[in-house]
C-alpha cells in the first residue's frame, strides 16, 4: 500500500474541496445554523420567554410517553428546567447527526463525481496509484473533515448550551452520557454511511450535483428519528445510541464494500 | 541480439458492447522511437494508449509494454510511463506548481529532489512565475504546457503524448516539438503521439500507424508509406513554353495521366507512380519535347493519410 500516494490524494482533496465556496459554504453555514443559531434561540426562549400552561401540558403528555430510565433522569427538573434540557439535549439530538452526514457527502460527492466532471480523473487513473489507494484516500479526504467538523461543532454546542442554560441551571449539565456515545460512535457510523453512499452513487453518476442530491438521502432516517423523537415513538437513550450506531456501522460497512468493489479503473473511465 | 521491443502487441482486440474499439491490431515500437497513431476521431487511438498503460484491458490478445502485463504490472508500469490525456486533466482550483507537487507524490519521486525538477520544469516549459497561480486563470496554451510538464516529472522511459500540440501558438508549438526530438534523440526515451496534426507527425514520427474504425490500415516510415500509397504522385516537368500544349495532349493521352499547367507555367502531372516515370518522359521525347527538368513531388503524410481515407480528390 502507498501510503505517500494516498495522503496526497487525501491532502489534495481536502484542498480542492475547501478552495470551493459552493462546497465550502454549506459545510460552515449548516453546523453553523444547526449547533449555533438554533441552541441559543431555543435556549434563550426556554430561559427568558414566557411559559403558556398549554406548553406545559403538552410537555407533561411527552414526559409520561418517555422511558422510565428518562423520567428518573429528568426528575426534579423545575418547568423551565424541563423544557430546556428536553429542547437541547434530547430533541436536538438528532440534529447533530446531520452534521457528520452532510460534511461527508458534500466532500465525497466532489472528490468523487467532482473530479470527473472537472476532467480529472483520466490524468490520475494514468498514475501509478491503485484503485484501492484511490479509494483510500478519497474516504480520508471526506472521513476526516467529517469527524472533525463533528467533533467541533460539539464543542461549540456543548459551550453554547452551557452557557445559555447557565441561568437556569447553574451548573455545567452537558454533556451527558446519551451525547458523547452520539458523538463518538454513532457521527462517525453516519459519516462512514454518508461516504459509502457517495462512493456508491458516484460510479454510477457524472457530476458533483448528482452525486450530492443522490447522497442527500442518508439524511431520510435522520429526519425519522427526528419525528420519532418528537411523536413520542422512540427516544434516544444511551443504548439505544449505542444500538442505532452499531445498525449504522453494518449498513455503513456493507454500502462502502459495494462502493468499493464498483470503484474500478475501467468503470471509472467509462463515463468520462 | 535485437532488444527487446518497448511495446508489443499481438492480436489486440477490445469490445465496448457491441462496439469494437480495436480489432486485432499487432504492432511493435521500438527503443527510442517516435511512434505515431494518426486516425480520424474514433479510429482507436486513445483507446490503445489506455490499454497499453493499463487503464483498460483488451478482450482479447496480448500486449506487452517494457517488458510488463499492463493489467497485472500497471502500477509498475505506469511509475516508467508519463502520459498526457488529450484534455490537460489539471486541477483548476490548485496553482500550477501544487498540480505537479501532487503527481511528484504518486510517481514516489524523492521528496529531496521533487521542487528542483518542478522548477526546472516550469522554466522548460515558460511557466516560471506564474507557479503561484491558480490554473483556472490560464489560457489554453499555458494550460497545455503544464500538462506537457506533468508526464515529464518523473523522467519516465516511455511518454504518450495525445495532441501534444493542440491548443499552442507556433512559437509554444516548435519548441514542444523540438522538445520531443531531444527527449528521443538525447535522451532516447520512446515516445508515442496520437495526432491528427499530419504534417507534424511527418516531421517528428520515425514510423506511424493509421488506424481506421479500430483497425491498423498502414504502418511504416512516412517514406514507406508513401512510396506504398501514395499511388497519385505528382511531377513537375519543364518544357519549352512553346510546346506546353503539346506536352499536355501526349500526357493527358496516357491512362490515368491527368496534366494541368501549374501557376509556375511548368507541367504538373498527377497520377504518375514511381514505375511510370521512364515511359512517361519517353513518350515526351518521342513527341519531340525538349525536357529541362522532372521533379518528382514525394506525396505528403497528409495525402497519404487522406488516400488511405478515400478522400484525396478533395484536396488535390
Amino acid at each position: 500500500m502507498n501510503w505517500r500516494a494516498i495522503r496526497a490524494i487525501a491532502r489534495k482533496d481536502i484542498t480542492v474541496v475547501f478552495r470551493h465556496r459552493a462546497v465550502l459554504m454549506p459545510l460552515i453555514i449548516v453546523p453553523i445554523i444547526l449547533q449555533v443559531i438554533f441552541p441559543i434561540g431555543f435556549g434563550a426562549a426556554a430561559v427568558y420567554a414566557p411559559i403558556q400552561s398549554s406548553d406545559m401540558q403538552d410537555l407533561s403528555q411527552m414526559l409520561a410517553t418517555m422511558p422510565p430510565s428518562l423520567q428518573n433522569e429528568l426528575a426534579g427538573l423545575n418547568d423551565r428546567q424541563l423544557f430546556f434540557v428536553l429542547m437541547l439535549v434530547y430533541l436536538f439530538a438528532p440534529m447533530y447527526l446531520f452534521v457528520p452526514v452532510m460534511v461527508a457527502n458534500v466532500i465525497a460527492a466532489d472528490s468523487f463525481a467532482g473530479e470527473k466532471e472537472r476532467k480529472t480523473m483520466e490524468a490520475l487513473l494514468h498514475s501509478p496509484v491503485t484503485a484501492r489507494e484511490m479509494l483510500i484516500g478519497k474516504v480520508l479526504s471526506a472521513l476526516i473533515p467529517a469527524i472533525g467538523v463533528s467533533l467541533a461543532s460539539f464543542i461549540l454546542y456543548s459551550i453554547i448550551v452551557n452557557a445559555v442554560g447557565w441561568p437556569l441551571m447553574g451548573r455545567i449539565f452537558f454533556p451527558n452520557v446519551m451525547w458523547l456515545v452520539l458523538v463518538l460512535w454513532v457521527a462517525p457510523a453516519v459519516s462512514c454511511l454518508g461516504l459509502g453512499v457517495s462512493v456508491l452513487v458516484s460510479t454510477r453518476v457524472s457530476t458533483f450535483q448528482e452525486a450530492y442530491q443522490m447522497g442527500g438521502l442518508v439524511v431520510l432516517p435522520i429526519v425519522a428519528l427526528m419525528l420519532g423523537q418528537v411523536s413520542g415513538v422512540l427516544f434516544l437513550s444511551p443504548v439505544f445510541a449505542v444500538v442505532l450506531g452499531a445498525i449504522l456501522w453494518l449498513i455503513a460497512g456493507g454500502v462502502l464494500y459495494f462502493g468499493s468493489r464498483a470503484f474500478q479503473r475501467e468503470r471509472l473511465l467509462s463515463q468520462l | 541480439m535485437t532488444p527487446e521491443p518497448v511495446i508489443q502487441t499481438t492480436g489486440l482486440v477490445r469490445h465496448f458492447g457491441d462496439l469494437t474499439a480495436l480489432n486485432h491490431l499487432t504492432f511493435e515500437v521500438n527503443h527510442g522511437e517516435v511512434f505515431g497513431f494518426l486516425g480520424h476521431n474514433g479510429a482507436g487511438k486513445t483507446t490503445t494508449i489506455r490499454i497499453l498503460n493499463g487503464v483498460l484491458a483488451p478482450s482479447e490478445g496480448s500486449v506487452r509494454v517494457l517488458g510488463l502485463d499492463p493489467i497485472a504490472d500497471g502500477p509498475a508500469l505506469r511509475l516508467r510511463t508519463g502520459v498526457l490525456t488529450e484534455n490537460p486533466s489539471l486541477d483548476e482550483r490548485l496553482t500550477a506548481r501544487e498540480n505537479l507537487e501532487f503527481y511528484a507524490e504518486l510517481n514516489e519521486i524523492p521528496r529531496d529532489k521533487v521542487q528542483s525538477r518542478i522548477d526546472q520544469l516550469l522554466a522548460d516549459f515558460e511557466l516560471t512565475g506564474r507557479d503561484r497561480e491558480k490554473v483556472g486563470g490560464f489560457s489554453k496554451g499555458m494550460k497545455q504546457r503544464l500538462a506537457l510538464a506533468r508526464p515529464l516529472l518523473h523522467n519516465p522511459e516511455l511518454i504518450y503524448l495525445d495532441e501534444p500540440t493542440s491548443g499552442l501558438d507556433p512559437v509554444a508549438a516548435l519548441h514542444v516539438r523540438q522538445l520531443i526530438t531531444r527527449l528521443s534523440i538525447e535522451e532516447g526515451r520512446t515516445i508515442v503521439i496520437c495526432t491528427h496534426n499530419l504534417v507534424e507527425a511527418q516531421r517528428l514520427c520515425h514510423r506511424v500507424a493509421v488506424l481506421e474504425q479500430g483497425e491498423l490500415i498502414a504502418l511504416g516510415t512516412p517514406a514507406e508509406l508513401a512510396r506504398k500509397f501514395g499511388h497519385r504522385q505528382r511531377l513537375e516537368i519543364e518544357v519549352d513554353a512553346d510546346q506546353r500544349d503539346h506536352t499536355l495532349a501526349i500526357l493527358n493521352k496516357m491512362k490515368g495521366i491527368t496534366a494541368t499547367l501549374g501557376e509556375d507555367q511548368h507541367v504538373s502531372v498527377l497520377g504518375a507512380a514511381h514505375d511510370r516515370i521512364p515511359d512517361l518522359v519517353k513518350s515526351l521525347t518521342d513527341g519531340a519535347v525538349r525536357i529541362y527538368c522532372v521533379t518528382p513531388a514525394e506525396p505528403s503524410l497528409e495525402e497519404v493519410y487522406l488516400a488511405l481515407h478515400g478522400e484525396q480528390e478533395e484536396i488535390l
